[in-house]
């Protein structure tokens, strides 16, 4: 068994209440905290962890903490994102169902390392359910004095709020989360200024992820230094990876960096293997938006090395032959899978979510998902596999924010991995079975 | 000050400068095209993405390329900046796909279009699309409402720049406009088609880069190119009075504000000096309006050269230091 760090108590039965998450060890952190009085100890312990973001980017957080602009008599705040919207990707939930106390008591930790007196947890309007169970957990948590005006006689006082989203994938990119947590529309800002500088309500703010807020509270606890002794290289600690797709086992997992992937896909603590013994195909390692690679490429890397589950080794031979960790969540297909129906869905996804600010976005989305639904239903030329790889060029690094990355990179991967099947539905039109009548969102406001 | 240097023309500039108008100070062939930036709007730029260029090398400090093209409007220059625009082919490619982007799903009826021959989209289209189109599908419509009893909007041609909705936010007194749904099917709407009334509404008209945006009491008059442009005031009590006066014959035809080179206008003007002031006698008339000697289709392109005084380019000629500090 794996180390585990965050989810290490999740079957103790009522876990999700404050008397027993208490019972386990909860809120110590923020004893320790309260009772040490150096926030900057605690960024200086956040950056000796190695603890990068876990919401998709990797950026280091404790670099992140030390950027927070810090002026004289203005507000600072801590944003968790909990939008969790890439398809794949349902670690967050997971964790904010189960174990609510832990986001709150990093919540605590984190904002209080950072000085900020008021923090958010925007969460995603279709997790209403867990919105009810947050706002009972930070209920109990002010009810014992842990969230409010002098918390446990520190003098520090900290309110804790959660406000929904109302379904829109881009409030995950953080400066559209701010717009939106201002009550405007969800439309990333262009950068500069960064949210450190100038974020909500233009004061300084920091965004992290759920996962990555959890992870503060073991941080305290045990140090940086412990922290970063699991995992390897720069994948310090434990990542919440969500499985699914066609294996035996799908669910969140907690494994320590590094696991190789051929262990996590096959190994009964993990994934346990293919479904119904089939062979696997492919695999999305981190999220809808990251290269899918083949099997052979997933399992071990171009130079023939075993594939580990870390940021270097995922993204290892860049996109040519390797992806990224992304989120963490890890889609599997057999062999079974179209790969050009799995884009056209992603796609679909993508068009559908597009803010509509910048038009390669805007129009390259809707125009990507249009062709790939022609190729999907025999109508395809090999011009137009042509035509994909070039539009997916044209949006990659040209955007505002990256979901025009996002949008691009399953297209580009797809056609470098898998070209031979694109052609195939273009040659072979006959040969494609079950071509049922696909929803096509041309209209998004109808969809 | 800061000095960079756009396709290999060095310029030194206040701090704080954006590429744009670096190469704007410039002027020619090295001036990225910009179809959403609008330096009278703040917030303006960063959508439309034709203004993209290339960092070669970021400072003088940190002398680093910048990973991804940039949006030139909304990045402001460091000292030792180097930028590509004209000479960097991969730019060129780039804009030539943002262009495709933005024909993909507009009409193309400029025969019909009342801004056709001031559109900033004819021009970019001109310069740096491609010819054809390889978008096979039916393109969107939307349908034409009226904001207003002088405006009207016809969301088709739209490619949603932002500039009225800055317009609206930033010199009106209410915002009732703004954008309403999202990705491909956003578009620019009053909500429950609520007309816009205020003194400055019209100015939308004038930001407006392509035909999405017309003046209702000039539409179907003419076509732009058979009208003669010329500056006028008068004394207004709401704006500066500095129009110009587009005339047929005797007739004034429609009213603007005056545009630069680059479309914009020197003042924002009124909706009474727009809309309610179409006779000569309402106007001190000054003289016909600034235009560029090389265009045949002289109307607003207005080349107003800066004096040579106010911007000085360093050629970049080896062995040979021209760099000269620039009195701010
Ligand atoms: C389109 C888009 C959607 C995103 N969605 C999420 C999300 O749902 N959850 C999340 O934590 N980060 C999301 N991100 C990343 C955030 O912008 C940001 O990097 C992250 O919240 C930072 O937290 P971290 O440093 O802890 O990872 C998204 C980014 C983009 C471009
Ligand atoms: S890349 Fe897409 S989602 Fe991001 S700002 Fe541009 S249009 Fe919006
Ligand atoms: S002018 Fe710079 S992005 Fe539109």
């Amino acid at each position: 068994m794996g180390k585990k760090l965050l989810l290490q108590n999740i079957d103790v039965p009522g876990i999700n209440t404050y008397e027993v998450y208490r019972k386990t060890g909860g809120y110590k952190s923020v004893e320790k905290v309260l009772e040490q009085k150096n926030p900057d100890a605690i960024v200086e312990e956040v950056k000796k962890s190695g603890l990068r973001g876990r919401g998709g980017a990797g950026f280091p957080t404790g670099m992140k903490w030390s950027f927070l602009a810090k002026p004289e008599g203005v507000a600072r705040y801590l944003v968790c994102n909990a939008d969790e919207s890439e398809p794949g990707t349902f670690k967050d939930r997971y964790l904010m169902e189960k174990i609510p106390h832990l986001l709150i008591e990093g919540m605590i930790t984190s904002s209080y390392a950072l000085g900020a007196n008021t923090s958010f947890i925007y969460i995603r309007g279709e997790y209403f359910y867990v919105l009810r169970i947050l706002e009972k957990a930070i209920k109990e948590a002010y009810e014992n004095g842990w969230l409010g005006k002098n918390i446990k006689g520190s003098g520090y006082n900290l309110d804790l709020y959660v406000q929904v989203g109302a379904g829109a994938y881009i409030c995950g990119e953080e400066t559209a989360l701010l717009e939106s947590l201002e009550g405007k529309r969800g439309n990333p800002r262009i950068k500069p200024p960064f949210p450190a500088v100038a974020g909500l309500y233009g004061c300084p703010t920091v965004v992290n992820n759920v996962e990555t807020i959890a992870a503060v509270v073991p941080i305290v606890n045990d140090g940086g230094d412990a922290y970063a002794a699991v995992g390897v290289e720069r994948s310090t600690g434990t990542k919440l990876i969500s499985a699914s797709g066609h294996i035996n086992k799908p669910g969140v997992y907690e494994i320590e960096m590094g696991v190789p992937v051929e262990e996590f896909i096959y190994s009964d603590e993990y994934c346990g293997g293919i479904k119904n013994g089939k062979k696997l195909k492919a695999v999305v390692a981190g999220g809808s938006s990251v290269p899918i690679l083949p099997a052979d490429l997933i399992l071990k890397t171009a130079a023939g090395n075993p594939r580990l589950m870390t940021y270097e080794s995922l993204a290892d031979g860049g996109f040519a032959t390797g992806t990224m960790l992304g989120s963490g969540g890890f889609i599997v297909m057999d062999e079974t899978t179209s790969i050009v129906k799995n884009l056209w869905n992603f796609s679909r996804f993508y068009h559908h979510e597009s803010c509509g600010q910048c038009s390669p976005c805007r129009e390259g989305t809707g125009w990507m998902e249009k062709i790939l639904h022609k190729i999907l239903h025999g109508h395809g030329t090999i011009k137009d596999i042509d035509l994909l790889w070039d539009i997916q060029s044209k949006i990659e690094g040209k955007t505002i924010c990256p979901l025009g990355d996002a949008a691009a990179w399953p297209v580009a991967s797809a056609i470098r991995h898998f070209r031979k099947e694109f052609e195939e539905y273009v040659n072979n039109p006959e040969s494609i079975q079950d071509v049922k009548h696909y929803f096509n969102v041309h209209n998004v406001a109808e969809a | 000050m800061a000095k960079v240097t756009i396709d290999d023309i060095t310029i030194e500039v206040p701090d704080g400068t954006t590429i744009l108008q670096a190469a704007r100070m410039i002027g020619g062939h090295v001036v990225p095209p910009a179809m959403c930036y609008y330096t009278k709007l703040k917030t303006s730029g960063g959508y439309c993405r034709t203004c993209l260029v290339k960092v070669e090398q970021g400072s003088e400090k940190d002398p680093r390329p910048m990973p991804k093209p940039v949006a030139s409007c909304r990045t402001t220059v460091m000292d030792g900046m180097v930028v590509r625009n004209t000479t960097s082919p991969e730019i060129q490619e780039a804009r030539a796909g943002v262009v495709e982007f933005l024909l993909l799903n507009h009409p193309l009826d400029c025969p019909i279009c009342d801004q056709a021959g001031e559109c900033h989209l004819q021009d970019l289209s001109y310069e740096h699309g491609k010819e054809g189109t390889r978008f096979e599908f039916e393109k969107r419509t939307f349908d034409k409402i009226d904001i207003g009893e002088k405006i009207q909007l016809h969301m088709t041609r739209c490619i949603l720049c932002y500039r009225c909705v800055k317009v609206a936010d930033q010199l009106t007194d209410e915002r009732v406009h703004g954008v309403m749904n999202r990705g491909e099917v956003s578009e620019i709407s009053t909500y429950i088609e609520k007309a816009i009334e205020n003194d400055f509404s019209g100015n939308m008209i004038d930001v407006c880069p392509v035909g999405a945006l017309t003046d209702k009491t000039f539409r179907f008059k003419s076509r732009v190119w058979y009208t003669k442009p010329m500056y006028a005031h008068r004394d207004c009590d709401k704006c500066s009075g500095k129009t110009t006066l587009w005339y047929q014959g005797e007739d004034v035809l429609r009213v603007t504000g005056r545009k630069d080179v680059y479309g914009e206008v020197e003042d924002f003007i009124c909706n009474t000096c727009r809309f309610d002031k179409k006779l000569t006698k309402d106007w001190v008339i000054e003289g016909p309006a600034e235009i560029d000697r090389h265009s045949v289709i002289i109307q607003n392109h207005t080349e107003k050269l800066i004096p040579k005084e106010q911007v000085q380019i360093l050629p970049n000629l080896p062995g040979v230091d021209f760099t000269k500090k620039i009195e701010s």
